[in-house]
């Protein structure tokens, strides 16, 4: 009987190791007849070696405890006696004792976070750093009103902007670094006010500080970059505030800025 | 459903994670999304069937429905970011550092079904339920991302091997 043709969802499953011996056999009959082909499944598994390679070490990785807690069963999920029966057929051997213990460690970490986080982080629509990107792309170009109140007006500018979010806020001074402020503006943010701090430099580049006070009960992050187009932004959450730092310069002088703010902020 | 199954596939769901979305702090964060639907919507899960699928099931959506839409390519600056996982010798880190370029270049749908195969070991059939899609569009997706992986990495004057050269 004559084989069926090769197709290409046989050559895929030939590198991947999951056709029948005798199917196998005329795929190597016809890989044998035509090297392109063979050639180019070799490479393909090549990747699936590679992959393997790169991602696998990613498998030893220790789990955040915060991780490990998202894993147990959350205090609220009923068991009914039903599941617990297939609970026991779980084998305890599967599991590393250690695991066990770092688990036991992290529910408390659960109870007093977890769930509170899950509805603050499904309410936040819009991630920091596009709210950010937005703003400063709507604001920065404007030549003629940048800001809503000017840096002549800083003491003004402070008073307004922290009694309209509720909280002390004032722009870092960044004049070491070259950038000078013109001012600030209230916006609103997923959930209240935010504010923008604008500032440029000699050559009129323009750079924006958006400070949020609406990430309560997220943790703090470190340093993250995200880019908008033509618009590269830093951004971090320290407490109740996440800052976004905007700008059209590249990563690395605006990582240093970025370093200069947060030092200011930190230690005021 | 039981805490100790779910800890076991902890390790290949954020495996999955990090080599879809390339970021450590964006993996993680899906992983535990991932996690608390899971548990929000554990009456889903029917006893027997397969946990493993049913949470790559859970990812996937998740993905397709939060990490997608931004759409942003963001980067966490952490130090620890910068150290690509290699085997042991230099030249072959080269070699593992052009598939991560390479892979980044895949596009979403197809890296999906890319890794599925090559690190999850799915059967076709197994992607084509935990995606939702059907097993023809399993393997064009496969088809065209292993292409484009290898017109990628065979495409790309590696700049990093030119300089071990001289």
């Amino acid at each position: 009987m004559k084989p069926l043709p090769i197709s290409e969802s046989d050559l895929h499953a030939y590198v991947d190791n999951v056709l029948p011996e005798a199917r196998r056999a005329e795929v190597e009959e016809y890989l044998a007849s035509h090297p392109d082909e063979a050639e180019r499944l070799q490479a393909y598994q090549a990747q699936n070696l590679a992959l393997k390679d790169l991602f696998n070490p990613l498998l030893d990785e220790p789990i955040p405890e915060k991780m490990l807690a998202l894993a147990t069963q959350p205090a609220s999920v009923a068991v009914d006696t039903k599941k617990r029966s297939f609970f026991s057929r779980w084998s305890l051997e599967r599991i590393a004792a250690g695991l066990l213990i770092a688990v036991v460690s992290g529910i408390s970490g659960w109870l007093a976070h977890g769930q509170y986080q899950t509805q603050i982080r499904s309410a936040q629509v819009v991630p920091l750093f596009r709210q950010a990107a937005v703003a400063h792309v709507v604001f920065s170009p404007d030549v003629r009103r940048p800001v809503e109140v000017r840096a002549e007006q800083e003491d003004q500018l402070v008073t307004w902007l922290s009694k309209r979010l509720g909280t002390p806020v004032r722009p870092p001074k960044l004049g070491a670094l070259g950038y000078e402020l013109i001012g600030g503006r209230l916006l609103p943010g997923s959930s209240g006010p935010v504010a923008q701090f604008m500032y440029h430099d000699a050559s009129g580049q323009r750079l924006t500080l958006y400070v949020s006070t609406e990430n309560t009960a997220n943790q703090d992050t470190g340093f993250r970059f995200a880019q908008e187009g033509p618009v590269n932004v830093f951004y971090w959450i320290d407490g109740k505030f996440g800052y976004a730092l905007s700008a059209g310069i590249d990563k690395g002088e605006l990582a240093r800025v970025a370093t200069a703010v947060y030092d200011q902020l930190e230690h005021k | 459903m039981d805490s100790r199954a779910i800890l076991i596939e902890l390790p290949r769901l954020r495996r999955y994670a990090r080599a879809m979305l390339g970021d450590r702090v964006a993996a993680d964060d899906l992983v535990q999304d991932t996690l608390e639907r899971a548990w929000s919507r554990v009456g889903q899960w029917r006893v027997g069937s397969d946990l493993r699928a049913w949470l790559f099931s859970i990812m996937h959506n998740l993905w397709v429905d939060q990490i997608r839409r931004p759409n942003l390519p963001t980067y966490s600056m952490d130090e620890d970011d910068f150290d690509v996982p290699t085997r042991a010798t230099q030249s072959d880190a080269l070699e593992v550092r052009d598939i991560a370029y390479a892979l980044s270049q895949v596009p979403d749908e197809q890296r999906a079904v890319l890794l599925l195969v090559a690190l999850e070991e799915m059967g076709y059939a197994e992607i084509a339920s935990t995606l939702g899609i059907p097993i023809g569009t399993v393997m064009s997706r496969l088809s065209r991302g292993r292409e484009r992986l290898r017109v990628v990495m065979e495409g790309r004057p590696s700049g990093a091997n030119l300089r071990v050269v001289r």
